[in-house]
């Protein structure tokens, strides 16, 4: 690949694109999927045949567009128009234009802001000349041949860019620890072993628009003086692993990973590694043990990675929207980017939103957004008959914001401060039916179960925490429970040896800050507030 | 070599470029609990129990993982340090099948030791009483899994010292424990080398020697670090 072919391919899909009276394009993620969106792409694609319409209306897969409790998704690129619940039986409205649709002013998309997912719904992500077409690998191109290493890297710091994996490190700042390094070998990894409950945002960008992830990690071996790059993938999102093999094999075949990339001299390998499904491989030096064959499990910091991280090679892990975010930084300089989203930590950020709320799926807000915009008006807010009682952010780690402090903007430090965080970006939505002990005791209940079991205060503790929770539930608690739980919470928060145990207190804690009432009518008046949990001696519904 | 001079419980303590907090403090004849490290085996920070207080640092730091540095001012006994070593030791006995009175290394067990000296006369915790193993395939060494902490001093001993690594940690969480090879027999492991030191490091009675009376269980992981010094010098006694 040389920048004139990339220039002319670019042209070439888009003419190309631009020619045709329609491309029609299925979402191929897996949501929609399980909706049946396969089965709508085979009727579409017959459809067109059966019309005769074969060089002039093109059937294409595409990324995820975000309303999956409605798909499957469909967007007809020429009218610019979203179908949603489409059938197979409605391939010949949708081919016609003539079937019910939405249009980008929908509520749902208004208040979004689309970079990471820019591509979703209009490029294919088995497609290389998609993305190429969309302007993908220009940046790379940008990285490898007109910018040197310390000017990316000053690129990425002062565009303000901060890890989208949850703890929110500066990126540019990682980077730069990775770069000051001096060793012949370096390593870049990906984190894509996204493991939350009821979160799919990273695997939704490795399905939908794998080779901006892959540009990322490109530009960041370039950047930080690496030759190898792995992504670390999920066993059980198979769909992700056979996009990202895809996307790799034609990034090699056209020189943009590999050997002499855009004929210059810089070398960068990327490797798939698939996890084994351990929550703790999340973990960045449990991941790091996984990848060289070890038992997942983390290892003492410091040595930090950036320093002796992947077999004691200084290595930079920045997770899956951290890299996807790069490409579009680079191409439209610090400046851009720092305008978007919160002014300490600018950008967008991807939420998981699930639960009672009428809209649920992917969203892609400016950080900073509060709460209160993206459920309401975003996801359409609470369905009616049904009560707002609280939203869980941040998944096993975080913790659960009750109506009062719905205002929140969703940022890396006010999260904290209310007792909840970030995280990856869970946003679940739960009404009064919902108990919140209960909810306490579930996400006790993963920690308990995916606690790697090296140090004692996690995997004791966990088993201790969710067994008073569940003693509660049963409406067998006693009233020293909930100082039990404190001093517990207290302990694995201060001498859990890596994140996983120093949060799993966290649900806990949040829910005894904000539903404290409730933990006091199970253990004193032995009844569930929410009429979930069945107390003991009580008859079954 | 540079030395160090930090204060450790309000004593003056020097110590060498490199070492822990938790070396420092043991050469100058400071206690502090511990149940993972052992002197001349690579440290996990796996029992939380040596876990201190530094001077300008919000969190508390393991004292066996955690280089001196120079000046660093270390409190290794505070109440709020004793209350959180209590309750790790009480998540430990409700996590197992400890029971004393019928184990072989009464009267020389590390966990048995440290809880009477944090003063953990009763478990607040509801004791867990797991179902678990005992393999005594092996010819004069038995594994019981009741009495296992999980501190993998003994995984460590096979694999840093002996250079066999037969043994190893499977499962995960609560279901971690101990393994032969690939989760075989003892007795069926053609990687033991039936050395012993797996069964010498154990602080409590998961690993012991078949047909030795209590009397004769105690333990000393003392010669990890004579055996250190032995290949360096090239010295054998």
């Amino acid at each position: 690949m040389t920048p004139q072919i990339l220039a002319r391919a670019r042209e070439a899909e888009q003419d190309r694109q631009s020619r045709l009276r329609d491309r029609i394009l299925c979402c191929t993620v897996a949501g929609c999927l399980s909706s049946g969106a396969g089965a709508v792409r085979r009727s579409l694609e017959q459809e067109v045949e059966r019309q005769g319409l074969g060089g002039a209306v093109e059937i294409a897969g595409t990324g995820c567009m975000g309303l999956c409790g409605d798909g499957p998704l469909i967007r007809s690129s020429k009218r610019d128009l979203i179908y949603s619940k489409v059938a197979p039986g409605h391939a010949p409205a949708v081919i016609a234009g003539a079937h019910p649709a939405m249009t980008a002013d929908h509520p749902f998309y208004k208040g979004q802001r689309r970079l990471v997912l820019a591509n979703s719904g209009r490029a294919d992500p088995e497609r290389i000349r998609d993305y190429i077409a969309a302007g993908g690998y220009e940046a790379l191109l940008q990285a490898v041949t007109r910018m040197t290493p310390d000017e990316i890297i000053s690129v990425i710091r002062r565009s303000g860019l901060r890890g989208r994996g949850g703890a929110g490190y500066p990126a540019g700042l990682k980077w730069e620890l990775v770069a000051r390094q001096k060793s012949p070998v370096k390593y870049v990894v990906c984190n894509a072993d996204e493991g939350d409950p009821g979160a799919f945002m990273n695997r939704s960008v490795l399905e939908g628009d794998p080779h901006r992830v892959l540009e990322g990690m490109v530009i960041a071996g370039r950047a930080v003086g690496a030759q190898q790059g792995f992504i670390y993938a999920r066993g059980e999102s198979p769909l992700a692993i056979e996009r990202l093999q895809t996307a790799i094999g034609q990034a090699r075949n056209e020189r943009l990973c590999g050997e002499r990339i855009f004929d210059t001299s810089f070398n960068f390998r990327i490797d798939l590694r698939i996890g084994a499904g351990a929550y703790v491989c999340g973990e960045e030096t449990a991941l790091i043990a996984s990848i060289e064959g070890g038992r997942g499990q983390p290892r003492p910091r410091p040595p930090y990675p950036p320093e002796s991280g992947l077999w004691g090679a200084p290595t930079l892990i920045n997770n899956v929207e951290t890299f996807a975010n790069v490409p579009a930084i680079v191409a439209n300089g610090a400046e851009w980017f720092s305008k978007i989203g919160a002014p300490a930590s600018p950008g967008t950020k991807i939420f998981a939103l699930a639960g009672r709320v009428a809209r649920t799926g992917l969203v892609e807000v400016p950080v900073g957004t509060s709460l209160q915009t993206i459920i309401e008006d975003i996801g359409g807010g609470v369905p009616e008959g049904y009560e707002f009682k609280a939203a869980q952010t941040g998944g096993p780690a975080g913790g659960c914001i009750p109506a009062s402090a719905l205002g929140v903007p969703m940022d890396y430090d006010s999260l904290p401060a209310i007792g909840t965080m970030m995280g990856s970006g869970g946003l679940i939505v739960m009404d009064s039916s919902t108990c919140m002990v209960d909810i306490a005791r579930f996400f006790m209940e993963f920690c308990m179960e995916e606690s790697c079991g090296k140090c004692v205060p996690c995997r004791a503790g966990t088993v201790q925490m969710h067994s008073i929770l569940e003693r509660i539930t049963r409406g067998e608690g006693d009233p020293r429970d909930i100082a039990r739980l404190m001093e517990l919470a207290d302990l694995l928060q201060n001498t859990s040896a890596c994140g996983l145990g120093i949060a799993a207190p966290n649900p806990v804690i949040s829910t005894l800050r904000y539903f404290r009432e409730e933990y006091e009518s199970h253990i004193h008046a032995r009844r569930c507030p929410a009429a979930r949990c069945r107390m003991h001696g009580e008859a079954a519904a | 070599m540079s030395v160090h001079t930090l204060e450790i419980d309000g004593r003056m303590v020097t110590a060498l470029e490199g070492e822990t907090i938790l070396a420092a403090a043991e050469d100058a004849g400071i206690f502090i609990p511990k149940l993972c490290a052992v002197e001349g085996l690579s440290a996990p920070g796996a029992c939380r129990l040596c876990m201190v207080e530094i001077a300008g640092q919000n969190k508390l730091r393991a004292a066996c993982l955690t280089r001196a540095a120079e000046g660093m001012v270390v409190r290794t006994e505070t109440s709020a340090l004793r209350e959180q070593r209590k309750l790790l030791v009480e998540l430990l006995l409700a996590e197992g099948n400890h029971v004393c009175s019928v184990c072989v290394v009464n009267g020389y067990c590390e966990l048995q030791s440290l809880a009477a000296a944090l003063d953990v006369d009763h478990v607040r915790f509801t004791p867990r009483y797991p179902a678990r193993t005992i393999d005594l395939s092996h010819e004069r060494f038995g594994l019981d899994h009741n009495r296992c902490i999980l501190c993998t001093r003994c995984v460590r001993a096979c694999d840093e010292i002996e250079g066999a690594h037969t043994l190893d940690v499977a499962g995960r969480g609560r279901t971690a424990r101990i393994i032969t090879d690939l989760a075989e027999p003892w007795g069926h492991s053609e990687s033991c080398t039936g050395c012993g030191k797996c069964v010498r490091t154990c602080p409590t009675g998961a690993l012991f020697l078949k047909n030795k009376p209590a009397a004769e269980m105690k333990k000393d992981s003392g010669f990890i670090r004579q055996i250190i010094a032995a290949r360096r010098e090239k010295i054998w006694i």
